[in-house]
């Protein structure tokens, strides 16, 4: 530490306006000299007593606010990429609704904008004043990247404001054009900003371009960015940021409809809720194949951090995102169910959803069913075992794969009956198409299972991981054949009339409890991302010496990340405020005469 | 007005209910290694077998791999003196080992010099191994610490420990304790369960005691493997009538063990 203090005193060169060639090159390389110093510098090694202490958790005031700043981050870079689509759709149908929803999603975006840019500097300076020389190193591997990073923040802004606030200046013909261009630039930068800011936390889990001896600096930027889990991280975000950015709006279109006063008013609403809740899961969908790309990854780097996730103390967390993913899956199922009454050709497919939520709830208590628990010695004697005779071989990862991707395929069942609900097909080999489908729908579900049993419970571990590629396969199929098939049957289907609006307050309540649990998922899976660097800022590289460098116990993460959610959800109460403040308008007061006179009227 | 307060109830209520959950799950604290100065002057072979049996489970993170779970082999459940030296005649081996302390080294420092069958990096037709070596981070374990892990591992089968005890003034070791007691190994069958305090519970060697069945006629009752089980894993299958209440033993040594397996079966209940 004091070298680098010293190396960054040392005057670059001595005023001298003359000048010489041999000069010159003196200075540069007094100048190369000092940068390969910087960069020779092994990480720095501080220890305790270097941590500045505030009488208070440093972790947890920096967890507070990393947590809100991705949130409100993933909030405001993913509306508006569904945004675009919308008010792409808008203009090519020459439909205004979805120009004006589009345009509403954005002002929620907008009020979020200002959040997420507080949050981001507060995390900042508490990084600089906590973790001062963690983050000196941060910056040494960075270097001038973060300034390239406030620049796009510059443009991020700009456009922004120019996207939302030019939106009625340039609505229609080739001023549209202008606009949706504008739109694919703020995505663009936007996008960008996500990844670069993925590289610090995919280099603190997996760092490169670096000694792994000393942790000296020795690649390039590019090189230090592009690390073994860079691009997992940044699919599984991008689509993350998309769900739960369809989840939230999702919320504020649920609100407003079980607050709207008019039939009109809850159309609109109504449609806008079901546009989010679409969003949302079919950005979700794809999420678990990036979550396992990402996990794959991690083993790759290392199959410590790995186990330590999915095996090791973290592993009981996976309990709880159990919980989280199936309360997402059965709000989304049920919003969907419920959306059929909006049409008279749902009535056609109702008896299907009771088969439908038995498979879900099955995968539920698969899916949460623990493979060790703590038991008493009488618990024990009455298993007869550590584990129970029928629900033991539940507990592990084989059924839980099961469960998980017979609980997707169902979802898109519910997602492919809706979409079917207000069509009459017409196209001639449409009995052909079904029998195609269920056939996919059949073959599917028992590879599914075949794979599971048979990799799961008939083979080494060493291939238990095969399976998942079977059934990621089977559940991709059934997705991409539902999708090809119904567009090709779609073809010259009559259309039902849809009665937007015509939905129970009941059902509203699902796209309130998508946001909830995205939320709560959202924190807990970052946290153990983050966790699994175990006692290492930069893991293998840099040692994490500060009071909070041990993995605090499960209730202590639960508290913590309960506590953030709420803190979200009153942020999100006060945008939705101020979203629905800017559309108020306060009458003009009347003169006093005019009150007299109308009261004088009566 | 009444929609906004439904809306948020039902949003706290879901909130507070994934908390709860949390709270049913055991709370388990995951320590970050700290480091203790140990005086090597007062090391006995003893206290270094027990400094590396800590190493062993604790900050080398051996255990996070050789488990029952079938990442990796677990070494507690074999000789890994025998396996060392059959795995340096192996063909597949590529190290430059010659015994079994330098084969143990070199397996920690070049993992993939031999990759047990089955257990090879994907793809790698187990030439690659998974294995990160011990010596670099994030395990980081010194060259004191390595020998101390040997050392538990030749002496847990009861195997002659060959590794020298290091010499020279303190050095810093991470999670050790040079004041450890480390098991003194039986060397039959009835200083084993002497040792394992068997007969407070159970009727062997003079002991009448009633708390657990009685082993005197063991042997009659099961087959070596049922009393292996029993002893592994006492938990497995619990006798009638009796509380599940016998320990596990982990510093259980693999002779010890076998000396005992070998010594139950033949309590028929007909001896003097």
């Amino acid at each position: 530490m004091i070298g680098f203090g010293a190396a960054m005193l040392t005057p670059v060169a001595s005023a001298d306006t003359h000048g010489s060639e041999q000069h010159d090159a003196a200075l540069d390389a007094e100048a190369g000299n000092r940068e390969s110093a910087l960069e020779a510098l092994p990480a720095p090694k501080p220890a305790r007593g270097d941590y500045p202490n505030i009488g208070t958790s440093s972790r947890g005031i920096v967890w507070v606010f990393a947590q809100m700043h991705l949130f409100f981050g993933a909030l405001v870079l993913a509306v508006p990429i569904f945004v675009l689509v919308i008010e792409f759709i808008g203009f090519k149908t020459r439909d205004d609704r979805y120009d004006d929803m589009a345009h509403e999603f954005m002002k929620v975006s907008l009020t979020a904008y200002a959040i997420t840019a507080l949050f981001g500097g507060t995390l900042a300076l508490s990084l600089f004043l906590l973790y001062p020389q963690f983050m000196n190193y941060l910056m040494r591997a960075f270097g001038s990247q973060v300034l390239i990073y406030a620049l796009l923040f510059f443009l991020e802004s700009m456009l922004l404001y120019i996207y939302y606030y030019g939106w009625d200046a340039l609505r229609y013909g080739n001023r549209k054009w202008v606009h949706l261009t504008l739109g694919l630039l703020l995505n663009g930068v936007g996008t960008t900003l996500l990844v670069v800011a993925n590289s610090w936390s995919t280099f603190m889990m997996a760092p490169s371009g670096i000694d792994p001896a000393t942790g000296a600096i020795t690649g390039n930027l590019w090189e230090i960015m592009k690390g073994p889990l860079w691009n997992p991280l940044n699919l599984h975000r991008f689509l993350a940021n998309i769900a739960f950015g369809g989840a939230v709006v999702g919320a504020y279109a649920a609100f407003k409809f079980l607050a709207a006063k008019s039939a009109a008013e809850k159309a609109h609403y109504d449609w806008m809720g079901y546009t989010s809740n679409f969003v949302a899961i079919l950005a979700f969908l794809p999420l678990p194949f990036a979550g396992y790309w990402l996990m794959a990854e991690v083993y790759a780097y290392s199959q410590q951090m790995g186990i330590l996730a999915m095996g090791g103390i973290l592993a009981w967390l996976f309990v709880i995102q159990a919980v989280l993913i199936c309360t997402i899956l059965l709000a989304a199922n049920y919003y969907l169910w419920n959306g059929m009454a909006r049409t008279e050709g749902g009535e056609r497919y109702r008896w299907l959803i009771k088969y439908i939520a038995l498979v879900l709830i099955m995968g539920f208590l698969v899916w949460v069913t623990p493979h060790n628990v703590i038991y008493s010695g009488s618990e024990i004697a009455r298993l007869g075992g550590g584990h129970h005779p029928v629900l033991g071989p539940l507990g592990i990862m084989p059924a839980k794969n099961i469960a998980v991707f017979l609980m997707l395929v169902m979802t898109f069942l519910s997602f492919q009956l809706y979409r079917r609900a207000d069509k009459e097909i017409t196209v001639s080999w449409q009995h052909w198409g079904n029998a195609l489908m269920i056939v996919i729908y059949i073959a599917a579900c028992a590879n599914i299972v075949f794979a599971g049993v048979y990799y799961g419970y008939f083979t080494n571990t060493v291939y238990k991981v095969g399976s998942s590629v079977l059934q990621v396969m089977s559940t991709v199929v059934v997705i991409v054949a539902g999708t090809v098939i119904d567009t090709l049957m779609f073809k010259g289907a009559k259309k039902l009339p849809v009665n937007w609006g015509q939905v129970s307050n009941r059902s509203q309540y699902a796209l309130f409890a998508l946001p909830i649990a995205f939320t709560w998922l959202m924190a807990l899976m970052g946290y153990i991302r983050s966790s699994v660097r175990t006692h290492w800022h930069v893991y293998a590289v840099m040692k994490d010496n500060s009071p909070d460098n041990f993995i605090p116990p499960l209730a202590t993460v639960g508290n913590m990340v309960t506590g953030i959610t709420l803190l979200f959800l009153a942020f999100v109460l006060f945008i939705f405020w101020i979203s629905n403040l800017s559309g108020t308008r306060q009458l003009p007061p009347q003169p006093q005469g005019d009150i007299a006179l109308a009261g004088g009227g009566k | 007005m009444s929609a906004l307060i439904r809306a948020v109830g039902f949003s706290v209520v879901m909130i507070l209910a994934f908390a709860a959950v949390t709270y049913v799950l055991p709370q388990v604290k995951g320590e970050a290694p700290e480091e203790e100065e140990v005086n090597l002057g007062e090391l006995t072979i003893d206290s270094f077998v027990a400094m590396g049996e800590k190493l062993y489970k604790g900050k080398g993170t051996c255990t996070l791999c050789h488990n029952n779970l079938g990442r990796a082999p677990d070494m507690l459940t074999f000789d890994v003196h025998a396996a060392s030296l059959q795995r340096i005649a192996d063909s597949r081996y590529q190290g430059q080992a010659a015994d079994v302390e330098s084969y143990l080294r070199e397996s920690m420092l070049e993992p993939s010099a031999y990759v047990v069958e089955g257990f090879g990096k994907k793809g790698s037709d187990d030439a690659e191994s998974p294995m990160p070596a011990v010596d670099q981070p994030p395990i980081q374990l010194s060259g004191i610490e390595i020998d101390a892990i040997i050392a538990f591992l030749q002496q847990k089968d009861g195997n002659p420990v060959t590794v020298a005890l290091p010499s020279g003034d303190a050095a810093p070791v991470v999670e050790s304790e040079s004041t450890a007691a480390a098991p003194v190994l039986a060397q039959n069958a009835e200083e084993a369960i002497a040792k394992f305090g068997c007969a407070a519970c159970h009727a062997i060697l003079g002991s009448k005691s009633p708390v657990g069945p009685s082993l005197e006629d063991v042997g009659q009752r099961l087959q070596p493997q049922q009393i292996r089980i029993s002893i592994i894993d006492p938990k497995a299958e619990i006798a009638q009538g009796f509380p599940p209440i016998m320990p596990e033993f982990p510093n259980m040594a693999l002779a010890e063990l076998e000396m005992m397996v070998q010594y139950l079966s033949q309590q028929t209940g007909s001896q003097p």
